[in-house]
């Protein structure tokens, strides 16, 4: 890493620390705020951040393996997480898994070379009565088809060329059939 | 047919702010007795009486305390807080301030489980018209020295931080490990001081109560668990949603209602409640019977058992925190004694000592994940013992992926 994007990284993260209030209590809303921005949580950001809060590295690393939405791995663009609890079982997730898998061309737990998807399961995403549901970063589809895979793939694809913040922007908006 | 009709429910025909105003008119001490004559229970399973938790909380000394929300909905099943956060957030915001006021709070905290990550932006922009309205910040609605504000967490997608003292280590930066109790949050909750923790239907249940009136509340429902609640639908019946039904309907009326009365059996409570069979669907529902946060899984007469006892079990293995060995060790261990039965190899002798392992786990667990872990393959085992002994192996790789080489045989 060159010097200057490290101490770019490392006003970015005080900043936030900052913003989230200088404590304890804060590391969680920054350790999401960093995997949002960049897709994981690196050893050097364990450090850092370790560091700023003044608690000891392995008390940050034992929060971010905690958590399955935070992750020392590093995750693609965007982050497929298809439900595998009992409504969508019996709904047929089980295809569209088989489906996923096909058109991405990788198992789950992992990542297209091109960095732009990983595929992995969850558990119940509280759309039970309209699965199999997946949830896209932060954008849910519900009732999803093994035909309909490739629509939701495509339409990320899609987005490939907007900037990774902007576009997660539109990822995020309030879907017309969240009821 | 997906069916939720949000303007027949109760919580459409409450106008928001009627019934905070009604209630900021009474003394903490009346909004809590207004409460025990309503008589409501924990909308989020355990079903611990609202006015006895408020009161143990209104009664330590402490200059700060704290009301939280508890919107990480991870019950397998459940939905109906994703639809009241949409349709109804201003009235589960009023909720929240009337308990702040009960308990003399001045700071509220929503946790949003982290797969609800959509609905934030929504909800801030509610809070913001809130505080333009006066109806948080300073002096709430007027009244003088009634300070509260309500900030957002998010979750992480951790099922076990919906337990209270999980969640209340999640908002403090720690890893969401259930701590023991006693202490409980009305006294040391959150970063030390008295914390009331309730689930999003319970919050907003409160201003329809301080509108209404207990006495309305008490028309529905049984002596025992009063009032309407709503319920998450899902699986293999005719009409799937959110539906609002009185405490202590009986399965088979509830069957009826969302067309699924050819069930042959219903998972209440998600995947840690229990499996009812078709023999008992006379059982109502309700705290006294069987209790639930009110996921309702309608299991058709097609689907196997045992299969659905192995999606519940691979849950709880995904969820367990690892914190004590009853849960983090039983788990797994039944889940391989599943896959033992779906290949037909589990002697009797082997499922018996599963059972009796599953009930040290209900005994020996330190919180309600592992406690109530085992229930769903205790109650399966119970009523379809006959559907799930005695199977003829499947062709590899066809049910389990488990390896043929490594699955451990039954002892004895
Ligand atoms: C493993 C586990 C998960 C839980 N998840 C939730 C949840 O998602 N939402 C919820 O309201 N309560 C959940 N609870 C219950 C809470 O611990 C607590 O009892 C509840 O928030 C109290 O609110 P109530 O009295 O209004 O029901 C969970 C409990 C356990 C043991
Ligand atoms: S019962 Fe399970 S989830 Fe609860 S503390 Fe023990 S290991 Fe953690
Ligand atoms: S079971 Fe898949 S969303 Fe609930």
């Amino acid at each position: 890493m060159l010097i200057s994007e490290q101490e770019q990284l490392r006003a970015n993260i005080k900043r936030m620390i900052n913003d989230f209030g200088n404590n304890r209590s804060a590391l969680i809303p920054v350790l999401q705020e960093i995997q949002r921005q960049y897709g994981h949580i690196s050893e050097y950001v364990m450090q850092l951040i370790a560091d700023i809060l003044h608690i000891h590295p392995v008390e940050v690393y034992g929060v971010v393996s905690f958590y399955s939405f935070i992750g020392h791995k590093e995750k693609g663009r965007f982050v497929i997480r298809l439900c595998k609890t009992i409504s969508c079982d019996m709904q047929g997730k089980d295809r569209v898994a088989r489906q996923l898998e096909n058109d991405l061309g990788i198992a789950f737990g992992e990542t297209t070379p091109d960095r732009n998807f990983t595929l992995e399961w969850a558990n119940c995403l509280g759309m039970c009565d309209q699965g199999p549901a997946l949830l896209v970063n932060e954008r849910i589809y519900t009732k999803v088809t093994p035909d309909s895979v490739h629509d939701i793939l495509e339409e990320c694809r899609k987005t490939f060329g907007a900037h990774t913040l902007q576009q997660k922007e539109t990822l995020c908006k309030l879907p017309t059939q969240a009821v | 047919m997906q069916t939720t009709d949000t303007s027949r429910m109760t919580f459409a025909k409450v106008k928001p702010g009627t019934g905070l105003r009604k209630a900021l008119e009474m003394t903490p001490g009346q909004i809590i007795e207004l409460i025990n004559d309503s008589g409501l229970k924990g909308r989020g399973g355990a079903g611990f009486p609202t006015d006895l938790k408020w009161r143990l909380a209104a009664d330590v000394d402490d200059e700060l305390k704290y009301v939280v929300c508890n919107a990480d909905e991870g019950e397998p099943g459940t939905f109906k807080d994703r639809v009241i956060l949409t349709y109804f957030a201003d009235l589960m915001f009023d909720g929240m301030t009337i308990g702040s006021r009960a308990i003399g709070a001045c700071k509220g905290i929503v946790y949003l489980r982290g797969e609800y990550t959509y609905l934030r932006a929504f909800l801030e922009s509610k809070l913001a018209k809130r505080r333009e309205a006066g109806l948080l910040g300073k002096n709430v609605l007027g009244k003088q020295g009634f300070n509260f504000d309500i900030e957002i967490r998010m979750g992480a997608g951790a099922y076990v931080c919906g337990e209270e003292t999980a969640l209340i280590e999640s908002l403090e930066g720690q890893r969401g490990e259930p701590r023991n109790r006693p202490p409980f949050p009305v006294n040391t909750g959150f970063m030390g001081h008295p914390t009331i923790v309730n689930n999003v239907e319970t919050f907003t249940w409160i201003p329809c109560i301080a509108e209404k009136g207990a006495g309305w509340f008490h028309e529905f429902g049984t002596e025992k668990s009063t009032g309407l609640k709503l319920f998450s639908v899902s699986g293999d019946c005719g009409k799937v949603g959110v539906f609002e039904f009185p405490m202590g309907i009986t399965l088979k009326e509830l069957l009826e209602k969302v067309d699924g009365t050819d069930a042959k059996a219903v998972q209440v409570g998600g995947a840690s409640g229990r499996c009812v069979p078709a023999c008992d669907f006379d059982r109502t529902i309700a705290f006294e019977d069987i209790p639930t946060g009110g996921s309702i899984i309608v299991i058709g007469p097609q689907r196997d058992m045992l299969k659905v006892a192995k999606n519940f079990m691979e849950f709880f293995v995904d969820e367990s925190c690892g914190q004590c060995t009853p849960c983090r060790e039983g788990n797994p261990k039944l889940l391989e004694g599943i896959n033992l039965l779906l290949e037909g190899r589990c002697s009797m002798n082997y499922l018996r000592e599963l059972c009796s392992l599953g009930e040290t786990m209900q005994l020996a667990s330190k919180c309600g994940l592992g406690q109530s872990s085992p229930n769903a393959f205790l109650s399966i085992v119970a009523h379809f013992k006959d559907e799930i002994m005695g199977r003829t192996p499947p062709e590899k790789g066809t049910i389990c992926q488990t390896n043929w080489n490594e699955t451990p045989r039954a002892p004895r």
